[in-house]
C-alpha cells in the first residue's frame, strides 16, 4: 500500500444529515454525521433498528443524497452509486432468472470484457467463495448462505474498492453465519477490499471490523467509534475479545441506565 | 399422477353426456322443428361433412392465421409500449386516461373505420383481435413494470447497467411472470372477438362458416362451427396455461 493511498481516507463524511419527509412532516433521521474511513479498513456500523444505519449506507452507496453535509468517496463527492462501491444487499438480490454463472456475469456486462475473459473472470470468483459444483443451478435451488455467496462472488467479481453491507448473514443460522464470516474475512485479505458493515450483531462486529463505529437513534449519530486492536483472524471465545464484547455491550447498556434513572428520580 | 388423469377423463365425459342428454331430451319434450333447433345426431353430421370435405380445416386453418397474427403482434407492440410505459411515470399519466376510455369500447365497434381503412379479407379480423389482446397486454406490463422488486433497480443502478440493457435483461425478465397473466386473459379476450371479426367482409375462417350457414339455414352448422370455437378456444387456454407453468418453473417463482 503506498503512502499516498495511506494518507487519503477512501470515505469522508462532513457533518452528512438527512431528513425525510412525509406530507409536510420532516423527520430527521441522519444528523452531524463525522467519519473518514482508510484505505483497507473493515469497519462495523453497529446499532438498533431503526437508528438509521441502513439509511446512512445509502448515503456511502450514493442511492441516496444527503441532505446536509458533505460525502465523499476517493476525494470525490458522490452523487450517485457507482461500480466501485458495490451494496450487498440484505436479501442477496439475485436474478431468479438466472443461474448462478449468469448472474455474476451479469454483473462484468459494462466492463466490455471478451465473452472468454468475462466467463473466466466471473468462474475464478464462484470458485473463490466455493460454489464451482453449483454453477449451473438457479438461485432458488440454493440454501440462504450459498445465495450469499453468489452475491459476495457477483460483487467481487467487479473488484470493487468498497463493499456495504447491509445486515449481510442476518437471515442465516448461526453456523453459516460464522462460516461465512470467516470466508469473508478470507477473501477479504486476499483481495484488499474494504467494506462497510451494518449490523446488529455485537459479535459479528467484533469479529470482522478494524473499528466499530456505534450508532445513537432519533436522530441517528454516530456516538462512539471503537478500534478493535486485536490480530486476525480472531478467537471468538478468547478474554481480549470478550473484553471487546462487553466493552461494546456496556455501551448500550450504558444508555439504558440513563434510561431507569429517570424512572428512579 | 395416472389416476388424477383418469378422474379427469371421468368427469368431462360426465359432462358431455349431460349436455348430449339434456339437448336430446329438450328435443324430445319441446317437439322443436329441425329448423328451429338441430339434434345432436344432425350437429354431429354436419361435423362429420365439414371433416369429410376438408372445408373445416381450411376454416380453422384461416382462423388460426388471423388469430395468431392479430394476437402476436398486439403482444409485441404491448409489451414493448408498456415497458416504456412503465419506466415513464410521467408519460403514462398522459396515456392512461386515454388507454382507459379506449379499453371497454368493444373492438367490434370500430368495425366501420376498420373496413375503411384496411379493407375486406384477412385484414378486419386481425385489426379486432389486435385491439382485443392489446389492452390486457398493455395494462398488465405496465403494473408489472411497476410492481418490480426496487431492489433489482438499486442493484442495476449499482453495476452502472445502460437503460436498454436494464429493460430487457433485467425488467422484462423481472416482469414477465406477471405479463404472462395478461398473456393468458389477452388469449381469452382476442379468441372471443375472432368471430365478431370474421363476421365483417370475411370469406372464409370459422365466424364466417357460422355466418354463412346462418344465411343457408344450416343451423346445424351454426352450431358445428360453436363447438368447434370453444373447443379451439379451450385448447389455446390450455397451451397459454401449460406456457404460464413452464415460466414459473423457468423463473423459480411458483413451486410447483
Amino acid at each position: 500500500m503506498s503512502v499516498t493511498a495511506e494518507n487519503k481516507p477512501l470515505v469522508e463524511l462532513k457533518g452528512v444529515e438527512k431528513e425525510f419527509s412525509k406530507q409536510g412532516d420532516s423527520k430527521k433521521v441522519l444528523s452531524g454525521i463525522d467519519f473518514d474511513i482508510r484505505q483497507g479498513e473493515v469497519v462495523s456500523i453497529l446499532g438498533q433498528s431503526g437508528c438509521g444505519k441502513s439509511t446512512l449506507l445509502n448515503l456511502i452507496g450514493g442511492f441516496d443524497r444527503p441532505t446536509g453535509g458533505e460525502l465523499f468517496f476517493d476525494g470525490k463527492q458522490v452523487t450517485k452509486p457507482s461500480r466501485r462501491a458495490i451494496m450487498l444487499f440484505q436479501y442477496y438480490a439475485l436474478l431468479p432468472w438466472r443461474t448462478v454463472l449468469k448472474n455474476v456475469e451479469l454483473a462484468l456486462e459494462p466492463e466490455g470484457l471478451s465473452k472468454e475473459e468475462s466467463r473466466e473472470r466471473a468462474i475464478r470468483y464462484i470458485k473463490l467463495v466455493g460454489l464451482e459444483k453449483s454453477m449451473d443451478q438457479f438461485p432458488s435451488e440454493l440454501s440462504g448462505g450459498m445465495q450469499q455467496r453468489v452475491a459476495i462472488a457477483r460483487a467481487l467479481s467487479i473488484r470493487p474498492e468498497l463493499i456495504l453491507m447491509d445486515e449481510p448473514f442476518a437471515a442465516l443460522d448461526t453456523f453459516n453465519r460464522y462460516y461465512l464470516q470467516d470466508e469473508l474475512l478470507r477473501i477479504q485479505q486476499q483481495e484488499g477490499t474494504n467494506i462497510i458493515l451494518v449490523t446488529h450483531d455485537i459479535d459479528e462486529a467484533v469479529y470482522l471490523s478494524d473499528r466499530v463505529f456505534i450508532m445513537d437513534a432519533n436522530p441517528g449519530t454516530v456516538r462512539k467509534k471503537i478500534t478493535v486492536k486485536l490480530p486476525k483472524p480472531r478467537d471468538r471465545a478468547h478474554s481480549d475479545f470478550q473484553y471487546y464484547r462487553k466493552w461494546i455491550l456496556d455501551e448500550f447498556n450504558f444508555s439504558y441506565t440513563q434510561d431507569q434513572l429517570d424512572f428512579n428520580i | 399422477m395416472q389416476m388424477k388423469y383418469l378422474s379427469t377423463a371421468f368427469y368431462v365425459t360426465a359432462a358431455f353426456v349431460l349436455v348430449i342428454t339434456v339437448w336430446q331430451l329438450v328435443i324430445f319434450i319441446g317437439d322443436y322443428p329441425e329448423a328451429l333447433l338441430p339434434s345432436p345426431l344432425m350437429v354431429f353430421y354436419g361435423i362429420i361433412t365439414l371433416i369429410q370435405d376438408g372445408t373445416l380445416f381450411e376454416h380453422v386453418r384461416v382462423s388460426l392465421f388471423r388469430f395468431f397474427t392479430g394476437y402476436l403482434s398486439a403482444v409485441v407492440v404491448a409489451i414493448a409500449l408498456g415497458l416504456v410505459l412503465g419506466r415513464m411515470t410521467k408519460l403514462w399519466r398522459v396515456f392512461e386516461p386515454i388507454v382507459q376510455v379506449l379499453r371497454p369500447v368493444a373492438p367490434v365497434a370500430w368495425s366501420p373505420f376498420i373496413v375503411l381503412w384496411f379493407g375486406i379479407g384477412n385484414m378486419p379480423a386481425i385489426v379486432i383481435i389486435f385491439i382485443a389482446a392489446f389492452f390486457p397486454v398493455l395494462l398488465s406490463t405496465v403494473s408489472a413494470v411497476k410492481k418490480i422488486d426496487k431492489t433489482y433497480l438499486k442493484l442495476a443502478q449499482n453495476l452502472e447497467i445502460k437503460e436498454m440493457s436494464l429493460l430487457y435483461k433485467i425488467i422484462f425478465p423481472a416482469a414477465f411472470p406477471f405479463i404472462a397473466n395478461g398473456l393468458h386473459i389477452a388469449v381469452g379476450t382476442a379468441w372471443i372477438f375472432l368471430v365478431a371479426g370474421e363476421m365483417i367482409g370475411a370469406q372464409s375462417g370459422l365466424g364466417y362458416l357460422i355466418v354463412d350457414s346462418r344465411n343457408a339455414l344450416d343451423l346445424d352448422l351454426v352450431l358445428a362451427g360453436i363447438i368447434f370455437i370453444g373447443v379451439l378456444g379451450l385448447l389455446l387456454d390450455k397451451a397459454v396455461g401449460l406456457f404460464e407453468k413452464w415460466v414459473g418453473k423457468q423463473w423459480g417463482v411458483q413451486s410447483n
